[in-house]
C-alpha cells in the first residue's frame, strides 16, 4: 500500500492535460455555462427589443391598473373596478379552493375504491377495477367537458330545480345549499374547536408516553372525538346557538321571469366549479386507489399472521400493524398525486372557471404582459411543488425504517 | 389367518367422492366469492345494483336507442313526443374523416394513410419481443421514419418542382395531430431525457445543478402553462421576423415538458443498475461514453420500457390540452364539430364525448396492458 502511495507521490504519472478528468470536467462545465449565458443573453435582448416594438412596458406596474372585467366566483370581495393584482389573487384563491376540496373528495373516493379493489367480493372488486381502468385511461380534459357540457347542462333550467332532502337544489345555475350565518358569539366556537384539536395532540402524546412506561392504554380515539366534536357542540349550545342556516329561497309563483332562486340567499356553487372539482376528484381518485391497493399489498401477509399469533384481533391488527406500515408506502406517491391534482386544476381555463391560469390568461390578453403573467404562474406552481417535495423529504426522513 | 376372518381388509381403494356440490363449480365459486356471509351478500346486492344502474343506461344509450344511419340531424331527432334517442352514430360516421385527418385536403389524405401504415408496420415488430433485428428496426423507427413523415405530411418541393404539394399545419387535425404531438414528444424527449438523467448523476457540480433545476422546473409547472408559454412567449424570444409554425411551437413545449419526466424515468433505470456493472466497465478500460452506450444504457433502457410506455400514455392523454391554445387534436375536432348545425341534436354532445372516450380508452388501455406484459417479461429475466 505504502509503496504504491510513494510511487504515485514520487513520480506523478501525469498524462497529457487533455486527458486529466479534472481539467476536462472544468472545461465541460465552463462550456455549459457559456452556452447558457449566451442563450440567456440572446433571449433577453430579443425579448426587450420585441417588447419595445410592441410598446409594452415591462415590470409589474400593471398589477395596480383597474381590471375592468367581472369574475363569476370570488371568495373575497371583488368588483370590476378592482386591480389586476386583486383579480389574480382571486384566481389564486379559487385554485386553492378547487385543490383543497378536490383533494378531500379524491382521498375519500380513492381509499374506498382502493379497499374495494382488494375485497373478497368478486363483483365489488370488479367494479373497483373497471372504475380505475376506465377513469385512468380517458383524458382529464374530456372528463371535465363531459361533466360540464353533458351532465350539468342536462339539469333543469333556471326556473326549475332538482332537490335532495329539500336542502340541496340543483339547476343549470349550479348547486344551491344552506349558508351558515355567524352571529355574535360564533367565534368562540371556533376557538373552542382549535383548543380541542390542541388538547387532542397533548392527550395523544401523554397517552403514548404513559403506554411506553406502564403499558396501560388510554382510549385516545374517544377522547379525541369528545374534544374535537363534543366540546364545540357544547359551546354551540351554551352560547345559545349563534350559528343559523340561511336556506335558499325558491320562487315558483308569480310572473315567469321572477321565478327561480333569489340571488345572494344561501350558498351557490357554480357549474364550472362543480364540473372541475368533480372531474378532478374522480380522476385523481383512480390513481389514489391504485396507490392504496399497492400500499396495502406491500405489507406482507406474515405481518398479519404474526400479529394474530401475538393475540391481536382483526381490528387492532389493522390499526396497529397493517395501516402504519402501509401508510409508509402510500404517503409519498399520495402527496405527488395531490400535487398533480393542484396542477391539473389549471384545466379550469377550458371551461372558463376563474382559477389562477384562467384569470391570468384574461389579464394577459388585455395587457399583453406575457412575461410577467407567465412568471407569476410559474412562481406560484413551483413554490407549491417545492413545498410539497420539502414535506415529502421531511416525512420520508421521519418515517424511514430505523434499522438496527 | 384367523384375523382375516375378523377384520375386513380393503383390497382396493375406496372410490374418491366428488367434492361437495356447494364448493365446486359455479355454485361453489358464487358461495365463496359472492355470498360467503350476510355482509358479503349485502355487498353483492349493492354491487349488482351499481353495475346494473351503470351498464343498463349505457347499453340503452349506445345500442338500443342509437341511430346508426342517416344523412343529417333529422335522423337523430325524436319523431314522436316521449321517444328517447340514444347515441347518434350517424353523426360520428359522417364526421369520421374529419376526426382522423382534420381538414387535411381530401386528395392528399393518402399521404396521411401512408404515414399511419408505416407507423404500424415499424412499431408492431418493435413491440413484439421475439421479432429479431431490434437495432435496425429502432433506427428505422426513430431516425428514418420521422424524416419520411415530415416530408410526407408537410410536402416536398425540390428546386421549384412540386413533388408533394405543401399542406399547412393549420389544416391538420384530429387523430393526426394527437399522434404527431404524442409520438414526436416521446421520440424527441428520449435523447434529451437520457442526457438529463446522466447529467443529474454527474460528478460535475454545475452540470448536475443545471440538470436538476431544468428537471424540477418542468415537473413543477402544469402543462397548460407550458403550452401558453410556448405559444405566447417563444415568439418574444426570437429576433424580429423569425416566426415559428404554431404546431412546432407546441411540439417544442411538449418535448421540453416530457423530457423532464423522461429524465426521471431513465434515472430510475440507471439507479437500478448495480455498481459492479460500472466498475466492471471501468476495469475493462472503457471511458465514460463507451461505458454508457455499451454496458449501462442498454440494460437501463430495457428496464425502463414500462416507465416509458406509461409516460407515453400520460402524454397521449395530455395532448388534448392543445385545444386550449387553439389547435385541433381529436378532442378539439370533436368539440368544434358541435357547432355544425347540420348535426345539431340533443344527443350530439354525448355521442361525441362517448366516441372520444372510446378511442382514448382503446389506445391507453392497450398501451397499459402492453406495459404490464413487458414488466412481467422483464421481471422473469432478472429472477435469481
Amino acid at each position: 500500500m505504502s509503496v504504491l502511495e510513494q510511487d504515485s507521490a514520487g513520480a506523478p504519472a501525469r498524462a497529457s492535460l487533455l486527458n486529466d478528468p479534472k481539467v476536462r470536467g472544468l472545461f465541460y462545465q465552463f462550456l455549459l455555462v457559456s452556452v447558457l449565458v449566451a442563450t440567456g443573453y440572446f433571449i433577453v435582448t430579443n425579448t426587450i427589443a420585441n417588447l419595445e416594438r410592441q410598446n409594452i412596458s415591462s415590470g409589474f406596474g400593471f398589477l395596480e391598473t383597474t381590471a375592468g372585467f367581472g369574475i363569476i366566483q370570488a371568495l373575497v370581495p371583488y368588483a370590476e373596478t378592482s386591480s389586476y393584482g386583486r383579480a389574480i389573487y382571486i384566481g389564486f384563491l379559487n385554485t386553492l379552493l378547487v385543490a383543497v376540496i378536490g383533494i378531500f373528495l379524491a382521498t375519500i373516493i380513492g381509499f374506498v375504491v382502493g379497499i374495494a379493489r382488494l375485497s373478497n367480493n368478486w363483483i365489488i372488486s370488479q367494479i373497483a377495477y373497471w372504475y380505475v381502468e376506465f377513469i385512468r385511461n380517458v383524458p382529464l380534459l374530456l372528463q371535465i367537458f363531459f361533466w360540464y357540457f353533458a351532465v350539468l347542462r342536462a339539469v333543469p333550467g333556471k326556473r326549475e330545480k332538482w332537490s335532495l332532502f329539500d336542502t340541496f337544489h340543483l339547476n343549470i345555475a349550479g348547486l344551491r345549499g344552506p349558508k351558515p350565518i355567524f352571529e355574535p358569539g360564533a367565534d368562540i366556537i371556533g376557538w373552542v374547536l382549535v383548543a380541542g384539536i390542541i388538547a387532542t395532540f397533548v392527550v395523544r402524546r401523554w397517552a403514548k408516553k404513559r403506554q411506553d412506561e406502564t403499558g396501560q392504554q388510554f382510549p385516545v380515539f374517544w377522547t379525541a372525538l369528545g374534544l374535537i366534536i363534543g366540546l364545540p357542540v357544547l359551546a354551540f349550545l351554551v352560547m345559545g346557538m349563534p350559528i343559523t342556516l340561511e336556506h335558499p329561497v325558491f320562487n315558483d309563483t308569480g310572473p315567469r321571469l321572477r321565478q327561480g332562486f333569489e340571488l345572494g340567499v344561501g350558498i351557490n356553487l357554480i357549474p364550472e366549479f362543480l364540473a372541475l372539482t368533480l372531474a378532478l376528484a374522480i380522476y385523481t381518485a383512480a390513481f389514489i386507489a391504485e396507490i392504496v391497493r399497492a400500499g396495502i399489498q406491500a405489507v406482507s401477509h406474515g405481518q398479519t399472521e404474526a400479529s394474530h399469533a401475538l393475540g391481536l384481533r382483526n381490528a387492532p391488527t389493522l390499526r396497529l400493524v397493517i395501516i402504519p406500515q402501509a401508510m409508509r408506502v402510500i404517503i409519498p406517491p399520495l402527496t405527488s398525486q395531490y400535487l398533480n391534482l393542484t396542477k391539473n386544476s389549471s384545466l379550469a381555463v377550458a371551461i372558463a372557471f376563474p382559477d389562477l391560469v384562467s384569470v391570468g390568461g384574461t389579464v394577459l390578453n388585455q395587457t399583453g404582459q406575457a412575461v410577467e403573467i407567465i412568471a407569476i404562474w410559474m412562481i406560484v406552481y413551483l413554490s407549491l411543488s417545492l413545498a410539497t417535495s420539502a414535506f415529502m423529504n421531511w416525512y420520508n426522513q421521519r418515517m424511514a425504517l430505523v434499522e438496527r | 389367518m384367523a384375523n382375516a376372518e375378523i377384520f375386513h381388509v380393503r383390497t382396493e381403494e375406496a372410490p374418491t367422492l366428488p367434492a361437495p356440490v356447494s364448493t365446486t363449480g359455479v355454485i361453489g365459486w358464487m358461495r365463496k366469492n359472492l355470498f360467503s356471509s350476510i355482509g358479503n351478500t349485502l355487498l353483492t346486492l349493492v354491487g349488482v345494483y351499481i353495475a346494473y344502474s351503470i351498464i343498463m343506461p349505457f347499453i340503452q344509450f349506445a345500442f338500443i336507442d342509437a341511430v346508426w344511419t342517416g344523412d343529417d340531424r333529422q335522423a337523430c331527432l325524436a319523431t314522436e313526443p316521449g321517444q328517447h334517442i340514444g347515441a347518434c352514430w350517424a353523426y360520428v360516421e359522417a364526421y369520421l374523416p374529419q376526426f382522423i385527418y382534420g381538414r387535411y385536403p381530401v386528395e392528399e389524405r393518402y399521404r396521411v394513410d401512408i404515414v399511419y401504415a408505416l407507423f404500424v408496420l415499424l412499431l408492431v415488430p418493435l413491440l413484439i419481443p421475439s421479432v429479431p433485428r431490434k437495432g435496425l428496426n429502432a433506427t428505422l423507427f426513430l431516425a428514418v421514419f420521422p424524416i419520411i413523415t415530415y416530408f410526407l405530411l408537410t410536402g416536398l418541393v425540390i428546386g421549384g418542382t412540386v413533388i408533394l404539394p405543401i399542406v399547412e399545419t393549420a389544416v391538420w387535425g384530429g387523430l393526426l395531430v394527437t399522434l404527431v404531438i404524442a409520438v414526436t414528444g416521446i421520440v424527441a424527449s428520449l435523447p434529451i431525457g437520457i442526457a438529463l438523467a446522466l447529467g443529474r448523476r454527474s460528478q460535475m457540480p454545475i452540470i448536475k445543478l443545471v440538470c436538476v433545476i431544468f428537471i424540477e422546473f418542468w415537473r413543477g409547472v402544469p402543462l397548460i402553462t407550458v403550452l401558453f408559454m410556448s405559444s405566447v412567449m417563444l415568439p418574444l424570444f426570437l429576433p424580429e421576423g423569425v416566426t415559428f409554425d404554431k404546431l412546432l411551437r407546441v411540439l417544442i413545449g411538449v418535448t421540453l415538458f416530457s423530457s423532464a419526466y423522461m429524465a426521471e424515468v431513465v434515472r430510475g433505470g440507471l439507479q437500478a443498475i448495480p455498481k459492479g456493472q460500472y466498475e466492471g466497465a471501468m476495469a475493462l478500460g472503457l471511458r465514460f461514453w463507451p461505458m454508457m452506450y455499451l454496458i449501462v444504457l442498454p440494460q437501463a433502457l430495457k428496464l425502463v420500457i414500462p416507465g416509458i410506455v406509461n409516460t407515453f400514455i400520460g402524454l397521449f392523454k395530455d395532448t388534448t390540452l392543445v385545444l386550449i391554445v387553439g389547435m385541433f387534436d381529436l378532442l378539439g375536432q370533436i368539440q368544434s364539430s358541435f357547432s355544425d348545425p347540420t348535426w345539431s341534436t340533443p344527443s350530439q354532445g354525448h355521442t361525441g364525448y362517448l366516441f372520444a372516450a372510446i378511442v382514448f380508452f382503446v389506445f391507453c388501455f392497450g398501451m397499459s396492458r402492453y406495459s404490464i406484459f413487458m414488466e412481467r417479461k422483464l421481471h422473469t429475466g432478472h429472477k435469481r
